[in-house]
C-alpha cells in the first residue's frame, strides 16, 4: 500500500519524495523513480485522490501542443516566419499555417508578418528535439496591431485568467480595454492610456500576488478604487466556451483549458514525429 | 519596436501618460546602497526601478603619464553582461558599452570632481589610478544615468588602501583601508533626457528606450554648472529644447542627489 509523504500545498523542491508505492500516480512536475514519486519542479504539492502534481512557482516557458501563446517575429524566411516565444525555443510558422490567403511564389511576405510584429499563434506540434511548429488556425489568432506588450511569469498565467476567465474578464470590463493573455507570460494590452496604466497595474498586482487566496476579491477592490465604479466579477459557467466568438471567448477558454489540465489523469503526451521511420532519438 | 507599438506609446505621450503611468518628467524609485563588494576599495548598487546596476572601485599604484608626471589617473570600464537583458552578448565590449563608459567616464572627468593632482604620491614615479568597473545586473532602462549614479556613490564610498615601501617600489595591501577617502571635490551626475517625436523624457524603460529617435546626456555639479553634454542616436534638437533639456538634466539630478 503506497503512502504520500508530503502534505498537500506543502512547498515541494526537485528531487523531493513525494510518494512511496505503485498506486500514486504521477503527474505533472513529477516523475517516478522505483517505485517512489519524486518531484521535478520548484512548487506547491497538489494532492487529489492518488493523483500527484506540482503546481510550479518559477520556471520558463516550456511549449506545449495545443497552447495558446504570443510571439515575436524575429525572422522572415524564404517559406515562413521564425517566431521568439519567450522560451528558450523558437517557433517556426509555416506560410502554409500563417495565412490561409494565396501567397504567389516570390512574394514578400513581411506584408502578413513584419519583423517584430506580435502574432497570437497557437502551438500545433513540438517535437522531442524541441522543434515548435505554429499555427495562425484557430479563432482570435491574429497579428497584434497597437497596444503594449506586457511579461509576466508564465507560471501566473492561471492566476492573471482566473477561473473561467473570471479575472481578466473583471479586468477588461472595469478598464473597458482589449486584453489577450498567451500560455507562455507574454499578455497584449490595448485600450486608453489611462485604463491601459490600470490594466497594467491589476495585472502585475495578479502576478506579485499570485499566492494569496481571495485574489479576485482584492483585485475588484483595487479597481474600484482607482475607477471609481462599480466592478462585477463575471464567472462564466463550465461548458461555455470556444462557440462564442473574438476575443473573450478565446482567453478565457484558454484559461479554462489551463485549470483542467494535467489535472485528473497523467497525460501522456504522444510525439507525432517518434513514429517517422527517419527519427532514431528513441 | 515596431511601428504599431510606437504609435501606441506615441498616442499615449500625448496624453502625458507613459505605458507605466508616469508622467514624462518622472523618475522611477532610485535606491543607493554602498558597500556591497567586499574585495573592491568602494562600491555601490543603484536601482532605478527594476535596473539595478553595481559599481566597483579598485585603486592601483600606477606610474604617471610622462605629459602629467603629477596627476594621478581615472578610468571606467563598463562590462554589458548577458545576464542583465537577452540582448547582450558575450564577448569584447559592444559600442553601447563603450559609449556607456566613455559618457559615465566624462561626465566625473570633466566636472574636475576628482582632483587628480591629489592622488600622485611621488612625481613622475608613484600615483594613485582609480579604475571603477560597472555591471548591469538587471538592464531594464536607463542605464546611462544609473551607471553615472553608481559611479559616483562608488567613488564617495572609497577609503585608499594601505601602502608598505619595499626598497623603491610601492605595494599596496589591498586586506587594509585607511580612514583615507578619495579627494572627491563635487558631486557630477548624468541625466540623460530622451527625445520621442518632439516629447522629452527622462528614466525610459527598455521598451521606450527602443522608440528613442535622439537623447542628450547632461552632465551637472551641485551647484548646477553643467560639466558634460553628450548627444546620442539620429535626428536634430531645436534649440528650445536643448535649453528645456538641460534644465531638466539639473533639476533631475538635483532630486537624485539628495539619496547619495
Amino acid at each position: 500500500m503506497g503512502e504520500i509523504t508530503v502534505e498537500d500545498k506543502a512547498v515541494a523542491v526537485p528531487g523531493e519524495l513525494l510518494a512511496k508505492g505503485m498506486d500514486c500516480i504521477p503527474s505533472y512536475g513529477t516523475y517516478r523513480e522505483g517505485e517512489n514519486v519524486y518531484s521535478s519542479r520548484l512548487g506547491l504539492v497538489n494532492v487529489s485522490g492518488k493523483v500527484i502534481k506540482i503546481i510550479p512557482l518559477t520556471g520558463v516557458y516550456n511549449p506545449k501542443r495545443g497552447d495558446t501563446i504570443i510571439g515575436r517575429v524575429i525572422d522572415v524566411l524564404v517559406s515562413g516566419w521564425r517566431v521568439e516565444l519567450n522560451s528558450a525555443y523558437s517557433g517556426m510558422l509555416s506560410l502554409k499555417d500563417g495565412t490561409s490567403e494565396f501567397v504567389a511564389r516570390g512574394a514578400d511576405l513581411t506584408k502578413y508578418y513584419n519583423l517584430g510584429d506580435y502574432i497570437m499563434v497557437s502551438v500545433s506540434n513540438v517535437t522531442s528535439q524541441k522543434l515548435v511548429d505554429l499555427s495562425m488556425r484557430g479563432p482570435g489568432l491574429r497579428k497584434l496591431s497597437g497596444g503594449q506588450i506586457l511579461k509576466v511569469n508564465p507560471n501566473k498565467v492561471p492566476r492573471v485568467i482566473g477561473k473561467h476567465g473570471s479575472m481578466v474578464s473583471m479586468i477588461k470590463n472595469a478598464t473597458n480595454s482589449k486584453i489577450l493573455v498567451g500560455q507562455n507570460g507574454l499578455i497584449w494590452l490595448n485600450a486608453e492610456p489611462k485604463d491601459e496604466v490600470i490594466a497594467r497595474n491589476a495585472i502585475n498586482m495578479i502576478a506579485e500576488n499570485s499566492h494569496i487566496s481571495g485574489l479576485t476579491e482584492k483585485v475588484k477592490s483595487f479597481l474600484e478604487e482607482v475607477t471609481g465604479k462599480k466592478v462585477e466579477i463575471v464567472e462564466r459557467p463550465e461548458n461555455e466556451g470556444n462557440d462564442d466568438n473574438g476575443e473573450n471567448s478565446h482567453d478565457n477558454s484558454h484559461g479554462n483549458n489551463h485549470g483542467e489540465r494535467n489535472y485528473d489523469r497523467p497525460r501522456r503526451n504522444f510525439d507525432r514525429n517518434s513514429d517517422r521511420p527517419g527519427n532514431r532519438n528513441r | 519596436m515596431n511601428e504599431d507599438n510606437r504609435t501606441h506609446l506615441l498616442n499615449s505621450l500625448k496624453q502625458g501618460i507613459r505605458a507605466d503611468g508616469r508622467s514624462p518628467e518622472e523618475y522611477r524609485d532610485v535606491t543607493i546602497e554602498t558597500d556591497v563588494v567586499a574585495n573592491a576599495e568602494g562600491s555601490a548598487r543603484v536601482r532605478i526601478g527594476d535596473t539595478e546596476v553595481i559599481a566597483g572601485v579598485k585603486m592601483a599604484i600606477e606610474t604617471p603619464y610622462p605629459d602629467t608626471p603629477d596627476q594621478g589617473n581615472f578610468m571606467v570600464n563598463v562590462e554589458l553582461l548577458p545576464m542583465s537583458n537577452p540582448e547582450f552578448e558575450s564577448g569584447p565590449p559592444s559600442i553601447d558599452a563603450i559609449e556607456l563608459a566613455r559618457v559615465t567616464d566624462r561626465g566625473i572627468r570633466e566636472s574636475k570632481a576628482i582632483d587628480t593632482k591629489r592622488l600622485c604620491i611621488e612625481e613622475g614615479k608613484h600615483a594613485w589610478g582609480v579604475i571603477v568597473d560597472i555591471c548591469p545586473i538587471n538592464a531594464a532602462g536607463n542605464l546611462f544615468d544609473a551607471a553615472s549614479i553608481a559611479a559616483l556613490a562608488a567613488l564617495k564610498n572609497t577609503k585608499l588602501p594601505e601602502t608598505d615601501k619595499i626598497d623603491d617600489r610601492l605595494i599596496v595591501n589591498y586586506k587594509k583601508k585607511t580612514d583615507e577617502s578619495l579627494p572627491l571635490t563635487k558631486l557630477p551626475i548624468a541625466i540623460t533626457i530622451n527625445k520621442i517625436e518632439g516629447f522629452l523624457l527622462v528614466d525610459p524603460t527598455s521598451a521606450e528606450e527602443k522608440a528613442v529617435d535622439t537623447r542628450l546626456t547632461v552632465a551637472s555639479m551641485d551647484n548646477g554648472e553643467l560639466c558634460a553634454l553628450q548627444k546620442g542616436g539620429n535626428g536634430p534638437f531645436t534649440v528650445e529644447e536643448i535649453e528645456q533639456m538641460i534644465d531638466l538634466g539639473i533639476s533631475t539630478a538635483a532630486e537624485i542627489r539628495k539619496k547619495l
